[in-house]
């Protein structure tokens, strides 16, 4: 533990004992940089490591972006030349692989693992290490499944890798290994990561703060690393026998060996299921803290929205079948699964509502946060309701496997997931960073967005309904139709639609450039913000808050700046942001103990990559991996828990104050 | 991972309680447990769907040797007995027999796995491979998992007695047997439920 020493403000104050570190073991010790690439390296602080994971999320945003525009260029004229069909398969395959698993997961963690404990009070997540073991290891998955580029093409069975397609006859390049593989370190990093943040949020709350006293976001963020902590392990399952057949020759999933290639289907919506909450749900709770602070109102119906979210938790586990109503289950079985599917419209249409009633009335700020809010609802209510269609199996049976359900998942990905995700961005970064994102690029950048995703997948649901199946590499203009229903017209509009879309994402680009380059410092709340995040400096230093709150309410720092009028009923201010960082400066804790940056947490995580090389190649070097994996956890264990207050440089003194250096 | 976990010690939880009151440890260790049941849960479903899809080779009722496995199993559970008995010689502070119980349980583990081992070897040798069959790839998978987490824990068993006897652990030292007993438990509870469905019901 790196321990921050304060300026002894008050004299004559007993100093508290502090920890007697655990005894040094000679070769191992601990990184003390504080700056310089080290200090990002071997930290463990979850601030770096959300921005961290940040910027990997963003890289894999660009880079799936691009593998989607390649698609649609390939869709904007008939007999498209853009792509062969072998790379256009490899291309929808990534696209999705990409999006899901390297950009809107690792973009979600990187938002808990920045705002969870700064929501609750606490000074660090429960496990630090672990926290940036699971980041090396989403990396180190990241770079893993796209090194199958350069060996000789990657995945192609497309995101949910079906048998038989997914066996060595129909998928003979290593794609399907890297992938498979690659996917398991990446479950490695949601597994670690959901023990850690549901153990914070259980275990470290500032004291007084209730669950029910937890702000939405850390709610439903809790609820996604539950869903993640029991989902996980079923697609470690799938994929071990996906491996297991393609790289030591067991026939899991070989039809002509008598097995059934639903047991594939099966196990894959077990997770895939509940993963598409674990997207959304993130979402659904950075605009549920979005919404009411730009409303000046509290959220509408807190119990409901909290309890509806883990409603969805709960029922997201029995919807799975229908991903496969087109594979004959029978009709009890899909039955029950079109009942559940239409009870889990319940309590999401339940958080619309919400939303929807928090608005009304309100003091309404139209920022880019606010926009971004706003556009989820709408754009999500509209994926919601085609996602309803999907419940109602003798239509879903039409639907299956068009670009109906391409447009539907869309809308609630991109249209939920990922405006919540921007939302996130303009209202939190001059919380992360210290600078507001430029609000009049941020509002262009929002258009865009919605005009781009509107015109690219609205027209899809055109398309479906036509029947232009979903993964199609070609059209031909003899076959596109005539009048409202030609697929050319449409195909076309929606391939400028993703032109209008990466102008949009462009823009957001330029607004951070800009903004890191500006001078111009954020005001300490620029929003007038109602949760725990907001009490502390922008960004926050490195032991987060002063003095540990003690919370009394539900939006504790709302009602540390305003008092109700007995009388009148309103709310009246009663302190400034800067008059309670003051204030908590002037009590601030003297002895902070802070965990010490460590090697372990990269070391560990990139032997995983090395194993899997050796599966994939030749047996031997996964050994080699694996004695290393061994020894690096050793090396973990046995870590000392602090490093001598002598390797600092200069050494740590009790006088002075370690600060983080500046972010940007 | 577990003792990725066991290990983060002191981390966080220093100086002040938790909301929950219990040890942020402890929480991790019945969190991870619980994702391994769904891991178990999985891996027993595709044994228990392939377990009569034999095209060639032997079927399960021909190559398990129930009074063999039978007392294989006794002595794994026996281990949880030990494995009890050192915890409780740990929350006595007592360094000696919490070794001695740590090594008798690594011991009753290893035994089990050496079973294990020789009974792989005799079922291989009577025609059941790794892709000899569904049965085969599904049993294989299954049970060779479930060694895989008893070697785990033999190997964090005798960690901890190397690391008790250099008394170099960090943190609380009865806390850190007991959550390796919480995974050690859990391995043996799994086994109960596997040497039912896979050797006592027949196919």
């Amino acid at each position: 533990m790196a321990i921050i020493e304060r300026p002894v403000i008050t004299e004559g104050v007993e100093l508290a004992p502090l920890a007697t570190p655990s005894r040094a073991q000679g070769a191992f010790k601990r990184p003390v940089s504080a700056t310089g690439w080290k200090s990002w390296l071997f930290t463990v602080d979850h601030k770096k490591l959300g921005i961290m994971y940040g910027v990997m999320a963003m890289f894999f945003f660009i880079l799936g972006g691009l593998e989607a525009v390649l698609i649609r260029l390939q869709l904007a004229a008939p007999n498209g030349k853009v792509l062969s069909a072998s790379v256009y398969n490899q291309m929808f395959t990534m696209h999705a692989t990409t999006m899901v698993f390297l950009f809107v997961m690792p973009m979600a963690a990187a938002f808990a693992n920045y705002f969870i404990p700064l929501q609750i009070g606490a000074r660090d997540v429960a496990f630090p290490r672990m926290n940036a073991f699971g980041f090396w290891c989403i990396l180190g998955a990241g770079i893993f499944i796209n090194l199958s580029w350069f060996f000789g093409g990657a995945a192609d069975g497309g995101w949910f890798m079906y048998a038989p397609n997914s066996g060595p006859i129909f998928s003979p390049s290593h794609g399907v290994d890297f992938w498979a593989l690659g996917l398991q370190i990446a479950g490695i990093a949601s597994l670690t990561g959901a023990i850690n943040l549901i153990v914070t949020v259980l275990n470290m709350r500032a004291p007084g703060m209730s669950l029910m006293k937890m702000p939405v976001f850390t709610w439903l963020t809790l609820v996604v690393q539950f869903l993640l902590l029991f989902a996980v392990p079923v697609i470690t399952v799938a994929l071990f026998l996906l491996s297991f057949q393609r790289n030591f020759g067991a026939t899991f999933f070989d039809v002509s060996a008598g097995a059934d290639p639903l047991l594939w289907q099966h196990l894959f919506w077990i997770f895939g299921h509940p993963e598409v909450y674990i997207l959304v749900l993130p979402s659904f709770g950075i605009i549920s803290e979005v919404l009411p602070v730009f409303s000046k109102k509290p959220l509408f119906g807190y119990p409901f929205v909290v309890f509806s979210g883990a409603a969805i938790g709960f029922v997201g586990w029995g919807v799975w079948a229908h991903h496969m109503f087109a594979s004959g289950l029978g009709p009890v079985s899909v039955a029950v699964f079109s009942i559940s599917t239409m009870a889990i419209a319940i309590p999401t249409g339940v958080k619309i509502v919400n939303w929807t009633l928090t608005l009304w009335g309100g003091k309404l700020r139209f920022t880019a946060a606010m926009h971004f809010a706003i556009g989820l609802i709408v754009l999500f209510t509209i994926g919601g309701l085609s996602g309803v269609t999907h419940s109602v199996a003798p239509s879903d049976t039409q639907q299956t496997d068009t670009y109906y359900i391409v447009a539907h998942f869309h809308y609630v990905l991109f249209g939920g997931a990922v405006f919540g995700l921007f939302s996130g961005f303009y209202y939190w970064w001059p919380k992360m960073f210290g600078k507001t994102l430029n609000e009049k690029l941020g509002k262009a950048n929002f258009w865009l967005m919605v005009i781009g995703m509107n015109m690219t997948f609205g027209p899809m649901h055109i398309l479906g309904l036509q029947g232009q199946p979903r993964r199609m590499y070609q059209w031909t203009e003899a076959r596109a139709g005539e009048g409202f229903f030609n697929l050319a017209f449409w195909n076309r509009i929606a391939s400028i639609g993703s032109l209008i879309l990466t102008l949009g994402i462009f823009l957001f680009i330029v607004n951070v450039i800009k903004t890191s380059r500006s001078k111009e410092r954020a005001p300490l709340d620029p929003w007038d913000a109602r949760t725990l995040e907001w009490m502390t400096s922008s960004p926050p230093k490195e032991h987060n808050f002063d003095v540990i709150p003690t919370v009394h309410h539900l939006d504790e720092f709302f009602h540390r700046k305003y008092e109700q009028d007995p009388v009148t009923h309103e709310y009246k201010q009663i302190a400034t942001a800067e008059e309670i960082m003051a204030d908590q400066e002037a009590h601030a804790d003297k002895h902070i103990h802070m965990p010490s940056p460590s090697y372990w947490p990269i070391v560990l995580a990139s032997t995983l990559p090395v194993i899997m090389i050796g599966v994939i190649y030749s047996i031997p070097v996964a050994i080699v991996g694996g004695i290393f994996l061994v020894l690096a956890m050793f090396g973990w264990a046995l870590e000392p828990s602090t490093a001598p207050e002598t390797d600092f440089d200069p050494p740590a003194s009790g006088e002075s104050t370690k600060e983080l250096a500046p972010l940007v | 991972m577990s003792d990725v976990a066991v290990h983060e010690a002191d981390h966080g939880t220093h100086g002040h309680t938790t909301s929950t009151g219990l040890s942020n440890n402890k929480v991790a260790m019945w969190l991870f447990l619980g994702s391994e049941c769904l891991l178990f849960g999985g891996l027993i479903s595709t044994y228990m769907l392939y377990r009569g899809r034999v095209s060639v080779g032997p079927r399960p009722g021909n190559v398990f040797d129930i009074p063999f496995t039978s007392v294989s199993s006794f002595i794994l559970l026996m281990s949880s007995l030990t494995m009890v008995l050192a915890v409780s010689a740990a929350q006595n502070r007592d360094d000696r027999g919490t070794t001695l119980w740590l090594s008798v349980t690594a011991l009753l583990g290893a035994t089990f796995v050496g079973g294990q081992v020789y009974e792989f070897t005799a079922m291989y040798n009577e025609g059941l491979g790794f892709t000899t069959s569904l049965f085969g790839s599904s049993f294989y998978t299954l049970t060779g998992f479930h060694g895989v987490h008893v070697t785990v824990g033999i190997i964090m068993l005798m960690s901890l007695v190397g690391i008790i006897k250099r008394s170099t652990i960090p943190g609380d030292k009865a806390e850190v047997v007991e959550l390796i007993g919480l995974y050690w438990h859990f391995v043996d509870v799994i086994w109960i439920v596997i040497f039912t469905l896979v050797y006592l019901i027949p196919a």
